[in-house]
């Protein structure tokens, strides 16, 4: 039996970038649905996309990264989907490698699958203060989830049935940044998770938020949410 | 403490509690949101009325002067109905975060891919 696939693209004012990521899946998985979740944007990315035969849920108001994911999830698990593939807008993510992602779901080795750019696929190179704060998390994320993490910070991932269950309940998804936090909570949940190599380029647009002051607030509220979480436990 | 001292803290206590049940008489406030600020006027006005209470609470506390172990109080309440707030702010966050996602997979259900824009 064909398993139902649905690719989930959150975008926000991605009108310009997200026209060659939808050509791209098409081309490599011509029978997976696509939902672009439009994040309120203010450019023509809700048209462009329905130009494009994409299903495009659009949020009446920006409601950040996770929340537009979490949207995705959702009309996932109403829809019946087998697998969910997230991807991001601005075509950082090759989509050559959605299969590889979506392998070690069908064959069962996994629940949840990372798409790594540090796994000797292409040469990401991140400057200095990112990389440390990088290689804390991805530190963190592998002690506490006892799995070899080495991008948690990667918007490149897979999921089978029983984590688009888990992430569509209101709660159990952050609203912000759903990074090393989502990959700790995922694992204390009692999913499996692994890595696959991808290629990733170098950041077309950085996220502002990385950057400055968004820079130490994504710091904080990702040490303050790890701890959260492991204070939490496993929730249902 | 002095005389005016004792009648501005009680007039206050009588003035927040006089306001807080008119406001929820014209329903301009909920009762759920309106308890914490019933606890408050209601426990500086028993305060207020028994000085011997607050004597004891100003040395506890180390203060020079009862009215200032009273602003203690006073600021430490607003703490809590602050912090209270900001639990129910994100509660409505939450709640406008699910009826907005809510909103986009039921208006794609209903209009499909139309250009709805």
């Amino acid at each position: 039996m064909q398993e139902k696939i649905l690719v989930i693209i959150p975008a926000y004012n991605e009108a310009s970038g997200i026209v060659g990521v939808i050509n791209g899946i098409k081309k490599v998985m011509p029978n997976a649905d696509i939902a672009v979740i439009d994040d309120g944007s203010k450019d023509l990315t809700c048209s462009v996309c329905q130009l494009l035969n994409a299903i495009v849920l659009s949020h009446p108001f920006n409601l950040g990264d996770g929340a537009a994911r979490q949207t995705g999830y959702l009309f996932a698990k109403y829809n019946d989907y087998d697998f969910v593939v997230q991807i991001d807008a601005d075509g950082q993510h090759d989509t050559e490698f959605l299969p590889s992602l979506l392998e070690p779901l069908k064959n069962g080795s996994a629940d949840i699958v990372i798409g790594s750019r540090f796994l000797g696929v292409g040469q990401y190179k991140a400057e200095f203060a990112k990389k440390i704060g990088m290689g804390v998390f991805n530190t963190l994320a592998s002690v506490i989830t006892k799995t070899k993490i080495t991008d948690s910070t990667s918007g490149y991932r897979a999921v089978n049935r029983k984590v688009i269950e888990y992430y569509a309940q209101p709660q159990q998804y952050p609203a912000n940044f759903p990074d090393a936090d989502l990959i700790i909570q995922s694992h204390i949940a009692g999913f499996k998770i692994q890595e696959v190599p991808v290629l990733m380029s170098q950041n077309t647009k950085d996220k502002p938020l990385h950057h400055g002051l968004g820079a130490y607030y994504y710091v904080f509220k990702m040490l303050f949410s790890i701890t959260v979480t492991l204070l939490r436990g496993k929730t249902k | 403490m002095t005389l005016s001292n004792l009648v501005l803290s009680i007039a206050v206590s009588v003035g927040i509690l006089i306001l807080v049940f008119e406001l929820v008489r014209r329903k301009k406030l909920n009762e759920e949101y309106s308890w914490l600020w019933i606890v408050t006027a209601v426990f500086l006005f028993l305060v207020s009325l028994f000085p011997p209470v607050l004597f004891w609470f100003t040395k506890l506390i180390g203060a020079a002067l009862p009215i200032s172990a009273l602003f203690f109080l006073a600021v430490m309440f607003l703490l809590l109905i602050v912090l209270h707030f900001s639990t129910v702010i994100s509660k409505l966050t939450n709640n406008q975060k699910t009826l907005a996602q809510k909103v986009a997979i039921l208006e794609q259900k209903l209009n499909g891919n139309k250009l709805n824009k």
